[in-house]
Parts: structure tokens; C-alpha cells; sequence
């Protein structure tokens, strides 16, 4: 089991490990600086931390001590834009998206094979790739040049973005990446050629006869089964997706209670049945149904639910958890999640119980374990 | 040699000593301080080479006017200052 996790927030990066006498804060970096997304690289212990500093941009950092000390490497860089080029307008937008990096929004380490090689997803829209830990950034060309990456949208932000980055263990050429809005798409030869997968997933959001549109998804995170690999999880603007088939098809999973709306999921390492949600009120008011903090579980495949709620919140409380601010480590037993009020909370047993770790710190936005390959 | 000073904001992510630099216009001394000073160039510019949204430049006083070229004219003894929008929670 993991023993050590980072939170990023609005504020810096936080670390925790547990001792004999529980879990604590043991280290800070970046204190007073925006940390927007963290990565342990679980070949190479290398840790990648995102900073946007608004003004000066979006910079990253890569500690190859456990956090001890940072050095700043190279931050993705979408190539000069060609000169006889016209973006064409997002649909939604009404203008084209920028060619100019906004934000990252997924850092994923590559297969076990492929040693230094990092994907990197960003709004607006690109997919980038490094093959050396992080010092130097590729964008693929592939997907971003594919005409229909032009008729992607933004999702809550003013650029689509890609947020989810899953690399098959069993081959690394084998990548899903999901799009807010542009659905969920998939290359079986690392990056080469990329097919448009999302067939039953429904968009609420569009007309209805666009409704299935899988280009027009908007899937707020993608997991997947590290044990059995063409299982997926999506939790969507408008409900739960489930696949079986390495996302080239999903079912809706109706009827959750309190609220099919959220941002987070996790999937369970080894069990292709368990997965964790976080639901909310959808979905311009976003905070916890009844200003009660639950998580949902299912052990089922979905046919049902748990709603999890020993140890959480369950009066007035109005956390909300962003996508990557869930995570459950290597064993499946330990999860822990971190809200926009600073609350971070950790279960030992599955979700069965949890515990508040702490209360008053800055807005989080991602919570990484350390895993162990 | 024209003089380019930067906001005291940015010192604390990169250091940006202020120095002597050659250029007619002000992209071309930014490109002269860059040219020696890589690390900088990302906290200034974006990766389009565009000046970032919320900085400007003085030149001799005067707010610069071009922000898609940064043609302004820079003269042989001017001193630029590059500064930041002041916001942020």
C-alpha cells in the first residue's frame, strides 16, 4: 500500500506520508504558488509539478528527490502556427480556439518500456509527448492537425482541453486520451493515428439529435482498470459511463443516487467492478447534494451503488472535488480526495471509512499517490 | 545601448538583472536580452513569441503600442521598463 501522497493546490504543493502515528503533512513546496497538477512517475521516482503563474505562465518542475529540491524543465510549446493556415471557429465559441498553451490538465507516465516518456494533455486541445522525463515536449500532430479537433469546445472553460491520459499495461501504444468537449479518443500505435471511440454516450447538453454525437461528449474524467484494461469509468457532465471494450463503446448507468453529476472518479486497480465516484448538484451549481460530502461506490459493475458516508461531512458542507482530486493507490484500500474548501480526507479500507486530515488548506486540485510499479 | 529593467515580480522565478542591450525596436532588444538569458524568454513572452496578456512595456515612460510586432522604436540611450498588471487572489 501507498504510504505517501501530494496534493496540489491553489497555494502549492502539499506531501504526506504516513507515519506510526498516522498521516501528516511532511513537506512543502512551492508555497504561495499556483500548483495546478502533479505526477510521480512511479518508474523513475521522478515527481513533475505544474505551476501556472498567470502573468508569467504556465512553467513545470521535476524533483528527482522526493520533492527535496526542483529544477524547471520544459513546459509544452505548440509549434508557430502555419502561415497559410485559418482556424476554423469551435462550434460553441463562435472563434477559433487559441493556438497557445492555457493550461495543463494531464500528466501521464508512459509504459513500463518506454522509460522517460511522459503524455502531457493541455488546453486547448493538444496532446504532447515527451521521451525524456519531461526536458523537452513534442505536440502529436496526428490528433491536433485531425480536422475534427477543430469542431472540439470548450467545457466550463473558455478552450476544450484534454483532462485524461490511460496507458494500456499491457501495451504502451495503446493510449485513450478524453476531451472536454470532444469525447474520447484512442490510438493503438502510440500516437500515429487516432480514432474517434464514445460510441452510446449521450450528451444532455446538445439538441437531440446531436445528443450522440461522440465528438460532442464531454467526459469529465476517464479511469481505467489496471488489471483489465479495456474497463473504463467515465464520469460525464451528464451521468455515468461505463465501457468494456477499450471505450469504443459505453453504457449509461442511470439512476444514481443522489446525483450522477460530478467531476472525479477512481478506478479500482485490480477489481474491474469497483469504482468511486463523488456526486454533486449538477450542473451550474456544483456542491454536494444536501451540503452532505458522500462517495459513491459501486462492487457490481455498476448495477449498484453504495453512498459512503462514514467519517465525511454530512451537514453544511459544501466541498466540491474537482476530477483529479481523487485517488486511490496500488492496493485498491487506500483513497483519498481533496475539495475547493481545503478539506483532504483519506479511507484505509476501500471507502468503507474515512478520516479528515485537514481542513483549511488552500483550494486542491489534484491528490497523487505514489504508487509502486 | 538601450537599458532594460523587469518588474521586481518576475525576480523571484527567474532572475532578470537589468542590463545594456542593442535594437532599434523593442523586439529586438527583448530578443538581444533573451538571446542571453533563455530562461527568461518563457516568462515574458508566450510560446507564440507574443508578449504575455498581462504585461506591458515603458519605454522612456511611454506605454508601448504594438503589442502584435513589438515594433515600437527603441532609441540608442532609452531605458525600457517591462512591468505587470498588479492582480490576483
Amino acid at each position: 500500500m501507498s504510504t505517501r501522497f501530494h496534493v496540489a493546490t491553489r497555494k502549492g504543493l502539499f506531501t504526506l506520508d504516513r507515519g506510526a502515528s498516522g498521516w501528516s503533512i511532511m513537506q512543502t513546496s512551492f508555497l504561495g504558488d499556483n500548483c495546478t497538477l502533479l505526477m510521480h512517475d512511479a518508474r523513475s521516482g521522478d515527481l513533475i509539478a505544474t505551476l501556472n503563474h498567470g502573468h508569467f505562465g504556465i512553467k513545470m518542475h521535476r524533483s528527482r528527490d522526493g520533492g527535496a529540491n526542483w529544477t524547471e524543465v520544459a513546459t509544452p510549446q505548440y509549434p508557430p502556427q502555419p502561415a497559410n493556415y485559418t482556424p476554423k471557429a469551435t462550434p460553441l465559441e463562435g472563434k477559433p480556439a487559441d493556438w497557445s498553451l492555457k493550461l495543463v490538465w494531464a500528466l501521464t507516465a508512459g509504459g513500463a518500456d518506454e522509460p522517460g516518456v511522459v503524455w502531457c494533455g493541455t488546453l486547448p486541445g493538444g496532446l504532447f509527448r515527451s521521451e525524456d522525463g519531461g526536458d523537452s515536449w513534442t505536440l502529436n500532430r496526428p490528433l491536433w492537425d485531425d480536422p475534427r479537433r477543430e469542431e472540439w469546445f470548450g467545457g466550463g472553460a473558455d478552450h476544450p482541453g484534454i483532462h485524461s491520459i490511460c496507458v494500456d499495461p499491457r501495451d504502451a501504444r495503446h493510449v485513450i486520451v478524453g476531451v472536454s468537449c470532444g469525447g474520447v479518443w484512442k490510438t493503438r500505435d502510440g500516437g500515429g493515428a487516432w480514432e474517434l471511440g464514445g460510441r452510446g454516450m449521450r450528451a444532455e447538453f446538445m439538441p437531440p439529435e446531436h445528443a450522440f454525437e461522440p465528438n460532442a461528449q464531454d467526459p469529465h474524467l476517464i479511469a481505467q482498470c489496471q488489471s483489465h484494461p479495456d474497463v473504463l469509468w467515465v464520469q460525464h457532465h451528464n451521468g455515468i459511463f461505463k465501457s468494456s471494450d477499450a471505450a469504443a463503446s459505453w453504457s449509461e448507468i442511470e439512476g444514481v443516487q443522489p446525483s450522477a453529476f460530478g467531476f472525479a472518479v477512481a478506478a479500482h486497480p485490480h477489481d474491474p467492478d469497483t469504482a468511486w465516484f463523488i456526486p454533486a448538484v449538477k450542473d451550474e451549481k456544483r456542491y454536494p447534494t444536501n451540503g452532505r460530502v458522500v462517495v459513491n461506490r459501486t462492487r457490481d459493475g455498476g448495477r449498484t451503488f453504495q453512498t459512503l458516508t462514514e467519517g465525511l461531512p454530512q451537514q453544511h458542507a459544501y466541498d466540491l472535488v474537482y476530477r483529479h482530486a481523487l485517488d486511490v493507490d496500488e492496493s485498491g484500500d487506500r483513497l483519498a480526495f481533496g475539495s475547493t474548501t481545503g478539506s483532504l480526507w483519506i479511507s484505509e479500507n476501500g471507502g468503507d471509512s474515512w478520516q479528515t486530515l485537514a481542513t483549511h488548506l488552500p483550494p486542491i486540485y489534484a491528490v497523487r499517490f505514489e504508487k509502486t510499479p | 545601448m538601450a537599458l532594460l529593467r523587469f518588474t521586481q515580480n518576475i525576480q523571484r522565478h527567474v532572475a532578470c538583472p537589468a542590463r545594456q542591450v542593442e535594437g532599434a525596436t523593442l523586439a529586438e532588444v527583448l530578443e538581444g536580452y533573451f538571446r542571453q538569458h533563455e530562461q527568461a524568454r518563457g516568462y515574458v513572452l508566450d510560446d507564440q513569441g507574443k508578449l504575455r496578456h498581462h504585461m506591458t512595456a515603458f519605454i522612456d515612460g511611454n506605454q508601448m503600442r504594438d503589442r502584435e510586432r513589438l515594433s515600437d522604436p527603441v532609441a540608442a540611450d532609452a531605458v525600457v521598463d517591462l512591468v505587470q498588471a498588479l492582480s490576483g487572489g
